[in-house]
């Protein structure tokens, strides 16, 4: 596939308060492929985020480069080309809302990058729509609910057309429905505008509705491959300080009590599926 | 408590005056201000009055909502009454105490001022009722625009001010979250002298500013993340449009300035 973005062995330290330094990437390598749906997991303090801010500039990497569709993510001069092709979303919804009005917010990075009144009008409904939010845009950011905010701030990036859309962490401050809707979504972006979607997350539930699970832990990728397979690994995982979803953590339990089940499960109806068959099977054993 | 804030009073209704161009809005209004303090004849109020009753009429804002204006003031105007009444000498001298003498002059005067100042905070609310606050920023970084040339911040702050209003609702949610928060950690903020009720508002500062310093932050740090580098270049959603709703009210105020002007000369 047609890789957009293109980590390449990349270090990153904070200078520490005490002055020394604390390296929080030690050689990172990542291709990000277009139309990809990849979900970045790691505990807290593993580097996550640093990573998705490596990723449109908002930091740059002491070693190794980044570079997202041609453009290395030091070229001060295609700084602005660059953060158009991968926007940003972020925890809080309430920070990263710049306008009093939704409609308002959503033109804000066109208004930014000069885009002509008429067309900025068509792309704010546009982007309105794709987060089904239109009926809104009269209203006041605050009127709104956490999940409704987080729609709004993506489409306030959507509005900007870009290929990438980096999520850090958008669903931590939401309600189980806030995140419903977060996640269908982001999903849905991915699925009919074929936006390249970043998700990073310690939601395992999230990352396995993804097709793509990089793990990060001190720094370092640990895993990377699909949600399968990488939940398969429970007890390496574990170990990470990670958890797998629950499906997956009970097939693991009942597969450790003796019971034949596939150890890449991790969505609940697949689970379902795969008990149903073998106690079916399980009950046609005991006939014969 | 802190709900009641009715930010910059809008009141958002339909009629011509809130459709009207902001920035001429903005260019009536301080033509009527300066109009009130020119004339120094009677026929100002007149004029005055017969300006924002007609104003008022157009934009359909019930004239309770005036008054609910100039009601805070009073305080202020019942100083400047007995202020004028007293210090100003001159005609026939109604009633004395000592040193203290209410006279002709005094009252007229008094009652000149007093006029005028409730024409100036009728119409000055006009503006603001009329206007909603995001609209009226628009306005002034338009009409400020000449001043970019003489390297005056002029979409910076505007910027600032739109970001302030965004954020007062949501601050006010988090004071009240934190007064909450205090509460159950048995603040008492209700009772006690003065000096420990103010003692008693420093917990809740604190993590108010915290708060807001690290919303200001991220805040930024978005911005910066959506392309925003200063107000070069830039284009905006909502574009400023005037009409001929705006010239005739232009029109209008300025005939109304010049019949001031002429009875000032004249009578």
């Amino acid at each position: 596939m047609d890789s957009l973005i293109s980590v390449q062995d990349v270090r990153f330290s904070y200078t520490t308060d005490d002055g020394g330094e604390q390296e929080v990437l030690q050689g990172i390598s990542l291709e990000i492929c277009r139309g990809e749906m990849i979900a970045v997991l790691g505990h807290n303090g593993s580097g996550k985020s640093t990573l998705a801010k490596l990723l449109n500039a908002v930091l740059l990497p002491n070693a190794g480069q980044v570079v997202v569709d041609g453009i290395p993510t030091t070229d001060d001069d295609r700084l602005l080309a660059l953060r158009q092709k991968v926007g940003m979303v972020f925890q809080n919804p309430d920070n990263q809302i710049i306008a009093t009005i939704v409609e308002e917010d959503v033109a804000f990075g066109l208004e930014n990058m000069g885009v002509d009144p008429v067309e900025m009008r068509e792309r704010v409904d546009e982007a309105l729509k794709a987060v089904k939010m239109y009926a809104y845009r009269r209203h006041a950011p605050h009127q709104l609910s956490g999940g409704q905010k987080q729609r709004i701030a993506i489409a306030g990036i959507i509005a900007m057309r870009p290929d990438c859309i980096v999520l850090d962490e958008p669903t931590a401050m939401l309600d189980p429905q806030g995140r419903k809707e977060v996640m269908k979504t982001i999903k849905r972006l991915n699925r009919d505008y074929g936006i390249t979607i970043v998700l990073i997350t310690h939601e395992m539930e999230e990352a396995a509705q993804c097709e793509r699970v990089v793990v990060i832990d001190h720094g370092t990728i640990k895993l990377d491959d699909t949600p399968a397979h990488v939940f398969s690994h429970v007890q390496e995982m574990k170990a990470l300080g990670l958890d797998v979803p629950q499906v997956t953590e009970l097939a693991d339990m009942l597969r450790q009590a003796g019971y034949d089940l596939p150890c890449d499960l991790i969505t609940e109806d697949a689970c379902v599926d795969a008990i149903e068959r073998l106690l079916r099977g399980g009950t046609a054993n005991a006939d014969s | 408590m802190l709900s009641d804030i009715t930010l910059g009073q809008y009141f958002p209704i339909e009629s011509v005056v809130h459709r009207m161009d902001a920035r001429f809005k903005i260019i009536i209004t301080m033509l009527f201000l300066v109009m009130l303090f020119w004339g120094q004849r009677w026929t100002t109020l007149l004029v005055g009055l017969f300006f924002t009753v007609l104003a008022t009429l157009c934009s359909k804002i019930p004239f309770k909502m005036i008054w609910k204006s100039i009601k805070p003031l009073l305080p202020i105007l019942l100083f400047t009454t007995i202020l004028n009444l007293l210090m100003i000498d001159g005609g026939d001298v109604y009633w004395q105490w000592k040193f203290l003498k209410i006279t002709e002059e005094g009252v007229i005067t008094s009652a000149f001022m007093v006029s005028r100042i409730c024409l100036l905070i009728a119409g000055t609310s006009l503006l603001t009722y009329t206007t909603s606050p995001i609209v009226l920023t628009d306005a002034i970084e338009a009409l400020l625009s000449p001043l970019k040339k003489l390297k005056m911040p002029v979409h910076e702050l505007a910027m600032m001010m739109t970001i302030a209003l965004r954020f007062i609702p949501t601050l006010i949610e988090e004071t009240n979250k934190i007064i909450a928060a205090q509460k159950a950690r048995g603040a008492d903020l209700e009772s006690g002298s003065l000096k420990q009720r103010i003692k008693a508002l420093v917990p809740i500062l604190i993590p108010l500013f915290v708060s807001a310093f690290r919303r200001a932050t991220d805040l930024a740090l978005a911005m910066e993340c959506r392309c925003y580098h200063g107000g070069e270049g830039r284009t905006r959603l909502r574009q400023l449009q005037s009409g001929m709703r705006d010239y005739i009210a232009l029109a209008i105020t300025l005939l109304l300035f010049a019949v001031v002007i002429a009875a000032n000369a004249l009578l």
